[in-house]
């Protein structure tokens, strides 16, 4: 094999391929071919690095120059002067934002950077997708060899027990203790699902796994069907992740054709099939007991529990559902070991976690880093400042499902135990910032009417509390609100938190409830004084006296 | 992917066949439906009864599965179908004002298909490319960075 000087990569994410990333990458091609320096030079395509600011983008290693975005017309130049004479072309390079607004640190944390620690996302953007030969380079299916053969199933339950992983979907459940729950299940027969239904509004991390690393999910896959004792296994993804999809079902054959899944795997006798299961548009199909009704092909409807999926799963046998980003950890873990995961993040919460960062900041996009940073800095240093240097109103975060949280909670730190004493959801990881343009009833109006949209229709609370909380925030937007609205609204999210059959509707009424607590003289504005303060509802049941 | 609307017979074909390709099996009816939405347009009620009929699988049942999908029309829909993301991230960056650019353009409202049956309009929560919100879909291409001054370019693409 001969040695190349240097690695060009071209994002080929949903967003890059519109704007002309495949054209991009033949010209490169050509260019390089033109030039004489196809020996030296290797071009491949890897999905979204999280810069979808500048797609589509070409980044040159080992100097790790971001260029974007770039079109054809651009690529000889490009060519000529970096790869060719060796200097960069600066004027191509994706534009840095500056810092605006103010910074105020933490005390602790004055002068250092909390730095992201990419452990899931190691390997996206730097691999091409469909080479299971660049997985296999960068320590791929090695946890898996190491599982197989020198560890017993319990062993690899203990391990994960120890190193404190818990689930990334949302909830926050141990994951090794979910593993020992299928794993002493009863039943001649057992599933292994990984949940890639993404659909929480602002959560694209799942997706950026799956288009940028495939192996990694039907390696952890296969490590879990190992120790909980299935032989089966299905990938439910989303209907609309279609590159995904695709780079899965690629990434499932090239497993098998090195014996990596199917049959006496690594010569085990262990033996695993994955399928993957496509969705058709639904977001409850995320809660795993709807998902798994979904695989049976049925209705989307959540199932009463317990009894839970560890026992009672798909087609009633003992079935364990993760999250894709939960699964990423798994291999990693193996790998390195219980105490090497706990060197991140905070005591109670190992790791990292992969953030997306959306709304009015300078950089939208998505990080991975170590649990227990602060909104504060999560705005400053990655989103890059507010937009316009406008003032942090609220966050929502973990997407719909998640809480809106106010400026003065923005620096509690992000892990599980910090948030709950908070009384924040952490949810997805999906951060959603907004400046004073943005009106609470506005964006409650828009919660609620996602999950009106979305309830499967089942159980009364969820179908009709969301449909009538929807009604009176729209009065209220409106200017037709009267203050037994609020009582209203106050006793809608209490019942939609104990009355509902799902996490949909027990979680739909988290907005109702953080309005009320966190900007209720917003809300009061709009009732008595017939105005909304940040300008945005449009009041249009008023009548203006003469 | 433009939609046509096929004759009777070429219905029961279709039908035929891709129950056929998934061996009938009750457990595949979503990926069958999915794939039938994708070649006939949207499921019909013939298409309802072929699909009952070959499954063992009740009508009712068949269309309670169809209705509850987004992805899945048990309606015929124009040639070009739009979703539109309506979700909160979108929303706060700009997608309110677009939105109803987008339903002044095309003089529909959400849910409606144009008198010419060219387009179809619909809301669709998350379509998972939230960085570049507000966004949305036109047939399978994504538009993201959307302002209401893009929208007739973007609309005179669709023939």
């Amino acid at each position: 094999m001969k040695i190349k000087r240097s690695m060009v990569l071209v994002s080929n994410d949903p967003l890059s391929l519109e704007r002309g990333a495949t054209e991009v990458f033949s010209q490169l091609s050509q260019e390089i071919k033109s030039f004489g320096l196809e020996d030296e030079i290797s071009l491949s395509m890897v999905s979204d690095i999280g810069r979808s600011d500048a797609a589509p983008l070409v980044i040159v290693y080992p100097e790790a120059v971001v260029y974007g975005p770039v079109k054809t017309e651009d690529v000889r130049f490009l060519v000529e002067e970096h790869l060719y004479k060796g200097r960069i072309a600066s004027k191509l390079q994706a534009p840095t934002k500056e810092i605006s607004g103010k910074i105020a640190w933490l005390n602790d944390r004055a002068g250092t950077v909390p730095a992201e620690q990419r452990i899931v996302l190691e390997r996206a953007g730097v691999i091409d997708p469909d080479s299971i030969g660049d997985y296999i380079i960068h320590d791929g299916y090695q946890a898996l060899g190491k599982a197989l053969s020198e560890m017993k199933p319990e062993d690899v339950i203990n391990l994960l027990k120890d190193s404190g992983l818990k689930g990334r979907g949302g909830a926050g459940f141990p994951t090794g203790l979910k593993w020992s729950f299928v794993a002493s299940a009863k039943g001649d027969k057992k599933y292994v699902i990984c949940n890639a239904d993404e659909s929480e509004p602002g959560t694209f991390k799942d997706r950026l796994i799956l288009e940028g690393d495939p192996h990694s999910i039907i390696e952890a896959m296969t490590i879990a069907a190992y120790a909980v004792g299935a032989d089966e296994g299905y990938i439910y993804i989303r209907g609309e992740y279609t590159i995904a999809q695709a780079r899965l079902l690629n990434a499932i054959l090239q497993a098998k054709e090195m014996g990596f899944l199917g049959q006496n795997i690594f010569d085990s006798g262990f033996n695993f099939e994955l399928h993957v299961h496509g969705g058709a548009g639904a977001y409850i199909c995320g809660e795993e007991t709807a998902l798994i009704e979904s695989i049976e092909g049925k209705r989307g409807e959540p199932r009463p529990r317990p009894p839970y999926p560890t026992t009672n799963g798909l087609w009633d046998k003992p079935t364990l559902v993760n999250n894709v980003e939960t699964l990423a950890n798994v291999p990693p873990i193996l790998r390195q070991g219980a105490e090497w995961f706990k060197s991140f993040g905070s005591p109670s919460s190992p790791g990292t976690k992969v953030y997306t960062i959306l709304g009015n900041v300078n950089a939208t996009g998505l990080i991975e880093v170590t649990m227990g940073i602060t909104l504060r800095e999560v705005i400053a240093i990655y989103g890059k400042g507010m937009k316009n240097g406008a003032n942090l109103k609220l966050a929502q975060t973990g997407g719909s499902s998640g809480s809106i949280i106010p400026a003065d909670l923005q620096d509690v730190p992000m892990d599980y135990d910090s948030y709950a004493k908070a009384g924040v959801a952490m949810g997805s990881g999906a951060l959603l910032i907004c400046s004073n343009e943005t009106c609470a009833v506005d964006l409650a109006k828009v919660l609620i009417n996602f999950f009106r949209f979305e309830s499967c229709g089942k159980c009364n609370p969820c179908r009709i509390g969301n449909q009538r909380a929807y009604q009176i925030l729209t009065n209220i937007s409106e200017g037709l609100g009267t203050m037994k609205d609020l009582e209203d609204l106050e006793s809608m999210s209490k019942w939609l938190y104990e009355m509902s059959n799902c996490g949909l509707g027990q979680t739909a009424g988290a907005p109702l409830k953080d309005i009320l607590a966190h900007f209720r003289d917003e809300v009061e504005a709009h009732i008595k004084l017939k105005e909304c303060p940040a300008g945005v509802c449009a009041m249009s049941g008023v009548t203006v006296a003469v | 992917m433009t939609v046509t609307t096929k004759e009777s017979r070429d219905v029961i074909k279709t039908v035929d066949e891709v129950v056929d390709e998934f061996h009938a099996r009750s457990e595949e009816l979503i990926p069958i439906l999915m794939k039938l939405n994708q070649e006939l347009g949207f499921i019909s009620s013939e298409a309802l009864e072929r699909i009952s009929t070959r499954m063992h699988i009740p009508q009712s049942q068949v269309y309670s599965v169809a209705s509850f999908y987004h992805m899945i029309n048990t309606k015929p829909t124009g040639r070009h179908v739009i979703k539109f993301c309506e979700s909160a991230p979108c929303h706060v960056a700009g997608g309110r004002e677009v939105w109803e650019a987008v339903q002044k353009e095309l003089e529909i409202k959400p849910e409606e298909t144009s008198k010419d049956g060219k387009w179809t309009l619909k809301t669709t929560s998350c379509l998972g490319v939230c960085a570049v919100g507000p966004v949305m879909m036109v047939d399978d291409d994504i538009y993201g960075n959307l302002t209401p001054d893009q929208l007739p370019d973007i609309f005179a693409k669709y023939q």
